[in-house]
C-alpha cells in the first residue's frame, strides 16, 4: 500500500515546489518581519513582546491561508484535468489515493509550520517557539484535513474555500460563543434561547478546540503545561481520525 | 460526476475510522474543561489608534464584536453576583474604546448603566456612573436616557441626592433636542422636592412654565398642581418656624 502511496505524496509535494508555495511563505515571512519591525520601534515598552505577539499571528494566519487554498485549487486542478480519474483507472483503491495526497499536503503544512516558527526564535526562548510550532504543525494538519474533506465533498475553489474559512473562524470562535450563549442577561430562558445554546454545544462536540491551540501567549507569557500539549496532540490525532473517516466515506461514495 | 454509489460500496475498515474518531471526538470534548470567562482575565484596551487600525475600515462591526467579547468576561458563570470581580478602571476603557468605534452604538452604555452600575459595590457603581456622565457630554442628545439611569441609581441605591441633582441639572442644561421627554429634563425639580429645597424647586417650576418649553396639556396640569403643592407646603413650613 506504501508503495502506492508514496508517489502520489512525491507528486504532491514536487506540485507545492512548483507553485512557488517556498516562495511565497519566505516573502510573507520576510515582510512579517519588516512590519513587526517597523512597530517595535514605534511601540514605547513591551516592544519586543509586540513584535513577537504580532509576527505570530501575522505568521499563523498566513500559513492557514497559504495551506488551504493550495490544498483546495490542487484537488480542483486535478478534477478538471481528469488526474484523479486517470489515477482512479489504475488497480489504485481510493483510499490509497485519498492517504497519498495527505501525506503529500500534510508534509506541506509541516514544512510551513516549521518555517513560519523559526524567525519567533529571534525574539522568543527557543523551547516556547518550538512548542508553538509543534501546536501550529498540529492546527496546520487540521486544516490540511478539513480543506481535503471540503473539496472532496464540494470540487468547487470557492465552495470549498468558504466552507474552510467558515470552519476555521467556527472552530476558533466556538468558545467564546458558548460562554456567550450559557450566560443570558435575564434570569428567564426563553425556548429560543434553550434551542440556540443546545445548537451551540451540539456544534461544539463536532468542533476541534482550535482557540486552545497556537497562543500568542506562550510566546510571551507562560509556557504551555504537559496537560495542554497532550490536550492539543490528542485533539489533533481525534480529529484527522473523524476528518479521514469522513473523507474517506464521501470518496468511497463519490461516482466518478 | 453523477450522483453517489450506494452507501454498500463504503469498506467497513472506513465505517469504523468514521465512527470511532465521531465517539473518540465526542468523547475527547467530554473531558475538555468548559470554556470559562474568568473576569480577572479581562486585559487592558487596546489604543484608539490601534483598533481603528484593526478594524480594517470596519470600526461598526468591530465596536459590536468587542462589545460581544467583553460580555463574555462579564458573564460570571455559576456566581448570583456578576461582574463583581471585574477590573473597572480596564472595563471603562474598553468601554470608552467601543464608543471610540461607533459613537452612536447604545449597547455600551445600556451595560454600563444597566449592568456595571448596578453591581452590589458602591465605589464601582460610582466610578460607572461618572464614566456615564463623562461620556454623556460628548453626545448629550442621544446618551441622555443612560445618565437619567444614572440619576435614579444616585438617588434611590446610593441615596445621593448632591449627585443625583447634579446628574439631572447637567440633563436639563444640555439636552436640547426635541423628542426628549419634559420628564427628563425635568428631573432636578423632583429631587429637589425630596432634598426639601422648595424655594428653589418653585423657582425652577416657574421658569420652566414661564420658558413655554411644556407644551402637553396633561403635564402643564401636572406641573401647575406641583406648584401649588410646593406653595402650600413652603406656607406651612413658614407658619412652623413662626
Amino acid at each position: 500500500m506504501l508503495q502506492r502511496i508514496l508517489p502520489i505524496a512525491r507528486y504532491t509535494l514536487l506540485e507545492a515546489l512548483r507553485n512557488r508555495l517556498l516562495w511565497l511563505t519566505l516573502i510573507l515571512v520576510a515582510a512579517g518581519l519588516v512590519f513587526t519591525q517597523f512597530l517595535q520601534q514605534v511601540a514605547i515598552t513591551e516592544s519586543n513582546q509586540i513584535q513577537v505577539a504580532l509576527l505570530a499571528a501575522l505568521v499563523r494566519m498566513g500559513a492557514i491561508c497559504i495551506l488551504a487554498s493550495f490544498v483546495v485549487t490542487s484537488m480542483v486542478r486535478e478534477f478538471n484535468d481528469k488526474v484523479v480519474e486517470l489515477i482512479l483507472s489504475r488497480p489504485i483503491p481510493r483510499s490509497s489515493y485519498f492517504f497519498g495526497k495527505l501525506g503529500g499536503y500534510a508534509t506541506v503544512a509541516l514544512a510551513l509550520a516549521l518555517i513560519f516558527s523559526l524567525p519567533l526564535a529571534l525574539f522568543a526562548p527557543a523551547p516556547r517557539v518550538a512548542l508553538w510550532g509543534l501546536s501550529l504543525a498540529c492546527e496546520l494538519l487540521i486544516v490540511t484535513c478539513v480543506s481535503l474533506f471540503c473539496v472532496l465533498s464540494l470540487t468547487q475553489v470557492t465552495s470549498a474555500l468558504a466552507a474552510v474559512t467558515g470552519f476555521y473562524l467556527l472552530a476558533r470562535a466556538i468558545g467564546a460563543l458558548q460562554i456567550i450563549a450559557a450566560n443570558p442577561l435575564s434570569d428567564s430562558m426563553l425556548l429560543s434561547q434553550q434551542f440556540v445554546n443546545l445548537a451551540v454545544d451540539a456544534i461544539a462536540f463536532l468542533l476541534p478546540g482550535l482557540d486552545r491551540m497556537t497562543q500568542t501567549s506562550w510566546l510571551i507569557y507562560n509556557a504551555p503545561t504537559p496537560a495542554e500539549i497532550a490536550g492539543l496532540l490528542a485533539q489533533t490525532a481525534v480529529y484527522l481520525l473523524l476528518l479521514c473517516g469522513a473523507a474517506l466515506f464521501d470518496l468511497q461514495r463519490k461516482n466518478f | 460526476m453523477r450522483g453517489e454509489r450506494p452507501l454498500s460500496h463504503v469498506t467497513l475498515p472506513v465505517l469504523a475510522v468514521l465512527v470511532s474518531g465521531l465517539a473518540l471526538q465526542i468523547g475527547l470534548h467530554c473531558l475538555m474543561p468548559a470554556p470559562q470567562a474568568k473576569a480577572e482575565d479581562l486585559p487592558p484596551a487596546p489604543a484608539a489608534s490601534m483598533l481603528r487600525l484593526a478594524s480594517l475600515g470596519e470600526p461598526i462591526a468591530l465596536a459590536k464584536m468587542l462589545m460581544l467579547q467583553l460580555q463574555a468576561f462579564d458573564y460570571q458563570s455559576g456566581t448570583r453576583i456578576p461582574y463583581k470581580d471585574l477590573d473597572y478602571t480596564r472595563l471603562e476603557t474598553w468601554l470608552a474604546r467601543i464608543l471610540d468605534l461607533d459613537p452612536a452604538a447604545r449597547y455600551p452604555l445600556l451595560a454600563a448603566a444597566r449592568l456595571y452600575a448596578e453591581v452590589p459595590r458602591e465605589s464601582k457603581q460610582r466610578s460607572m456612573m461618572d464614566f456615564i456622565y463623562r461620556q454623556y457630554f460628548l453626545d448629550p442628545n442621544r446618551r441622555w436616557p443612560w445618565l437619567a439611569h444614572a440619576t435614579l441609581l444616585a438617588k434611590y441605591r446610593l441615596k445621593d441626592m448632591g449627585l443625583a441633582r447634579k446628574y439631572a441639572s447637567t440633563i436639563a442644561k444640555y439636552t436640547t433636542a426635541s423628542d426628549v421627554p419634559p420628564w427628563a429634563t425635568s428631573m432636578e425639580i423632583f429631587i429637589l422636592e425630596d432634598m426639601n429645597e422648595l424655594a428653589t424647586a418653585r423657582i425652577m417650576i416657574g421658569g420652566l412654565l414661564a420658558s413655554g418649553k411644556v407644551t402637553d396639556r396633561g403635564e402643564l396640569i401636572f406641573l401647575n398642581a406641583k406648584l401649588r403643592e410646593i406653595e402650600e407646603r413652603l406656607k406651612q413650613d413658614g407658619l412652623t418656624k413662626r
